[in-house]
């Protein structure tokens, strides 16, 4: 029992202190070197490759949008009422993930966990809907095997899923980290780069919705 | 069975780190300073205003395709400009890009992959056009 607790507890208290600054460094005080700002610049710079990997998709996906082989094209296939109901659920999803980082600049632990879980609930109804909507579009026959169009749509809106996927997992680790630790340095800059990542993924979803269904179904 | 981090008491206080307990005044230091840096919070008040743009932004193009009011040729300019719009607007009040000195770096990334995306789809769009109509006389349009 006298060990330290267990390696993940060894692992959170050195990121935190490395977040943090040390009490006994008074003489760095003018020039401190706070992690946060670093790490959030870094993963925007991550953030701009994902956006030059969607640019090849969405350039991919505007060369072969016109490739239906004889199949069926987007204004046949595209439900607009959906896909605004779809883009509801993640605008919404984007103002209560605002909210959580207003609750963590008040420091209210258990608004931030609230205020994630409405986010999680609208990222997993998008979800939700963007699975119903492929499997009845590969169900009606209009698979992505039906067309380069075809094959296009469904990898460009399929890895925008994986996306928010990747993001509803990372929201669920969340979770635990704030359950289990509150609002460390190391949690707040987890949140921050979070947001970035959630927010990113709306503004890839309003060129999907506008060059994929709109100009589609134009 | 019970570790010692499973035995804390599950109360409010129980939540917050290490470094908070120990030193909970330097901590707001801590938190204060990397407000400064980040430079990147908005306000209640800020995300309502971008959401209701946003919402404005996307009612708008949602309206304008499924009343089917305007052609196609016309239809298609408007949404693209009201999609840019309301990403301006995203990358605004969402993600708090601005032009202080703090951002330099996160807007320097950002004008490159602007420049990168502009290359990567106006270049295909315009290849593969070029490659359309003049490789393959006779069988333009293809089924």
């Amino acid at each position: 029992m006298s060990k330290p607790a267990n390696p993940v507890d060894h692992y959170e208290n050195q990121i935190d202190s490395a977040y943090d600054h040390n009490p006994n460094d008074a003489h760095h005080a003018g020039d401190h070197h706070d992690e946060g700002p670093k790490v959030t610049l870094g993963f925007w710079i991550y953030l701009m490759s994902d956006c030059i990997l969607f640019a090849s998709i969405f350039a991919g996906y505007a060369v072969l949008k016109d490739a239906t082989a004889g199949g069926p094209n987007g204004r046949e296939l595209f439900d607009l009422n959906y896909v605004a109901i779809e883009t509801a659920l993640l605008l919404i999803s984007s103002l209560t993930y605002g909210m959580a980082m207003i609750s963590m600049e008040a420091n209210k632990l258990k608004g931030v966990i609230g205020w994630l879980a409405m986010t999680a609930l609208c990222g997993l109804g998008f979800m939700g809907m963007e699975i119903y909507e492929f499997a009845h579009l590969i169900h009606e026959g209009a698979g992505p095997d039906r067309s380069a169009f075809l094959s296009a749509f469904f990898t460009l809106v399929g890895t925008h899923g994986l996306h928010v996927t990747s993001g509803l997992i990372w929201m669920g680790a969340m979770f635990v980290h704030l359950f289990k630790r509150g609002l460390t340095p190391a949690n707040r800059i987890r949140m921050m780069t979070l947001s970035l990542f959630w927010h990113f993924l709306d503004i890839i979803w309003i060129g999907v919705f506008t060059i994929v269904y709109l100009m589609g179904a134009a | 069975m019970s570790t010692p981090n499973t035995a804390k008491p599950k109360t409010p206080k129980a939540l917050h780190t290490k470094p908070v307990d120990i030193d909970q005044s330097h901590a707001e230091v801590a938190h204060n300073d990397a407000h400064h840096d980040t430079a990147g919070h908005g306000t209640v008040k800020s995300y309502l205003i971008g959401f209701i743009l946003s919402v404005i932004l996307t009612a708008i193009p949602f309206g304008l395709t499924m009343a089917h009011m305007l052609p196609a040729s016309s239809l298609i300019p408007v949404v693209v400009a009201i999609g840019v719009v309301q990403i301006l607007v995203h990358l605004y009040f969402f993600l708090h890009m601005n032009t202080s000195s703090s951002q330099m770096w996160n807007n320097a990334a950002f004008v490159f992959t602007v420049l990168i995306v502009g290359i990567l789809i106006v270049g295909s769009l315009w290849v593969m056009y070029h490659l359309n109509t003049n490789m393959m006389p006779g069988m333009m349009p293809v089924e």
